[in-house]
């Protein structure tokens, strides 16, 4: 009986799996079918010419240069806000102290905020600033949307750091801004995952971009062009109803799985690297 | 025993919340001498120890009232700086904590906070303290690899050196054998009875044979105060309390 109940169980965990891994593969397939009579060197390497958008000559380089600006800048930005704030929780606040509370309080909070709002609130702040929708407005919204995943993801590393580590640095008569490159160390990992998660997730979203990036057909220069973007561009040619945008759209979705998988991959390489040191 | 020893406490009260779990310690830790303290779990023993380099700093809720003098200065006097204080102690923790980095760098990291940046000097004392650990034949070929590839006994010998390395006055162990096996534990107190010629050394253990194969000096605590206090033949086979008496009986038998 108790081992028919672990069988049981075990078929469950199987089948839960399996729907995972198949699901990742179904989706991967679907695009790549769909997408791969589109895909050719033009999409990747041109921006759109004339009449790209009934189907003729043309490519999506416009749109891969603002998405590849938006992530990265959004990240780095989010990076250069968040991490003095995880290191004040983790080092700097005693264990426990209210302070830590409402401030992990607030960033679970502002984790489950929907990004359509984020892009929302980034557009009331690029009104008030008179600016208009740019690269600039996209990086201030999506920045907004990455820094509760980015803190959550170091925070929950630096939680794991123990406390006896930061003591040895501390017996040794180090001072908390020399203990703070043992915490940077010992959660190197996390900070990477970090960075890359938010990246991925910056790359990827549309709705806070949809007010405040803009869209256009030329590449971007500066921080107040319009940034045109991989997911905007995916819903713009989806929704024509010719069908060789419509492929253009599964080609765009190709490319943007394909950077997504690439900094997956080199995340799980660099985690590797990281950890050789890590206690 | 000297007029100024370099630890010396007085009166000294420290509560976690409204938990008193030091009460009114008092005690002259007797020079280049080892001193063990004993009692049973969760007596104080070790809250008692880290009250030495104020280890209890980053914790809410912990109040300390008294003094403990370190060379004759109250290190909880305010605007004293914890460093300075810190770096007259070395410490070894129940478990090895090596830094994430090399073995190298690990004894290295202390000198170089206090200003040692010369790689020559820094080679110099890196072999010195290795040495001085009895680690250095076993880890010359591998310096620059990660540390946390040695073996949990060769991690905590590589703990002391860096400890060593910031030319401390005393060394404090938290029962620094408890995640050893018996062959480590025995190259740890070997190396502690030929360190206590420099060093005064304060042990924490829940090992009664420890302590007498270890120290010169005895301290009994219970329930968050000192019962007893002298040379270690004298405490555990001639006790004066009752308490003592009571928790070193199965020592005997």
């Amino acid at each position: 009986m108790r081992k028919l109940e672990e069988n049981i169980f075990k078929i469950l965990m199987i089948i839960a799996s399996a729907l995972v891994v198949g699901s990742f593969f179904l989706i991967v397939f679907t695009i790549v079918k769909k997408g791969l009579p589109a895909m050719n060197l033009d999409m990747i390497t041109k921006t759109p010419e004339r009449g790209f958008y009934i189907g003729k000559e043309g490519g999506i380089l416009n749109v891969i240069i603002g998405s590849l600006y938006l992530a990265l800048g959004s990240s780095l930005l989010a990076l250069l806000v968040s991490l003095p704030i995880v290191i004040y929780i983790n080092l700097y606040l005693k264990t426990g102290s209210w302070l830590g509370s409402v401030t992990r309080l607030s960033y679970d909070v502002l984790f489950g905020i929907p990004s359509i709002v984020y892009g929302a609130f980034g557009f009331t702040i690029m009104i008030y600033f008179g600016l208009k929708a740019s690269l600039l407005g996209g990086i201030i919204a999506v920045t907004l949307l990455v820094i509760p995943i980015m803190i959550r993801t170091m925070d929950e590393v630096m939680r794991t750091v123990p406390k006896e580590l930061l003591d040895a640095s501390y017996t040794l008569g180090a001072t908390r801004l020399e203990t703070v490159k043992i915490l940077l160390r010992q959660s190197a990992v996390g900070i990477l995952t970090a960075i890359l998660l938010s990246f991925g997730r910056a790359i990827g979203d549309a709705a806070s971009v949809m007010f405040t990036a803009g869209f256009s057909d030329n590449i971007t220069t500066s921080l107040t062009d319009p940034a045109p973007t991989l997911p905007l561009a995916i819903f713009f040619q989806l929704s024509s109803p010719i069908e060789e945008v419509q492929a253009r759209a599964y080609a765009s979705a190709l490319v943007l799985t394909i950077i997504v998988l690439l900094i997956s991959i080199s995340a799980r390489i660099l985690t590797k690297r990281f950890s050789k040191n890590k206690i | 025993m000297t007029d100024n020893p370099h630890i010396s406490v007085q009166n000294l009260n420290l509560y976690y919340g409204a938990n008193h779990a030091l009460k009114n310690i008092s005690i002259n830790i007797p020079d280049k001498k080892v001193t063990s303290f004993i009692g049973p779990s969760g007596c104080g023993k070790t809250t008692l120890l880290k009250t030495f380099n104020r280890l209890h700093d980053s914790l809410t809720d912990v109040r300390v009232e008294g003094k403990v003098l370190v060379d004759g200065e109250n290190i909880y006097d305010k605007g004293i700086e914890v460093t300075h204080i810190r770096k007259k102690m070395g410490l070894l923790s129940q478990r090895p904590f090596p830094l994430p980095m090399s073995i190298f760098d690990n004894i290295a990291y202390g000198p170089r906070i206090h200003g040692t940046r010369n790689k020559k000097q820094l080679q110099v004392i890196v072999e010195q303290q290795l040495r001085d650990v009895a680690l250095w034949d076993e880890v010359k070929d591998r310096l620059y690899s990660p540390a946390v590839r040695l073996s949990i006994g060769q991690q905590q010998r590589l703990c002391l050196a860096r400890g060593l390395a910031v030319s401390p006055e005393i060394i404090l162990g938290d029962e620094p054998t408890s995640a050893l096996d018996p062959k480590s534990t025995q190259k740890i107190e070997e190396l502690f009875l030929q360190l206590k010629e420099k060093y005064t050394i304060i042990l924490v253990t829940h090992i009664l044979r420890q302590a007498r194969r270890m120290s010169d000096f005895i301290v009994f605590v219970f329930n968050g105060e000192i019962i007893e206090f002298g040379p270690t033949e004298e405490l555990l086979l001639n006790p004066k309390e009752e308490l003592t008496k009571d928790y070193v009986k199965g020592f005997l038998s």
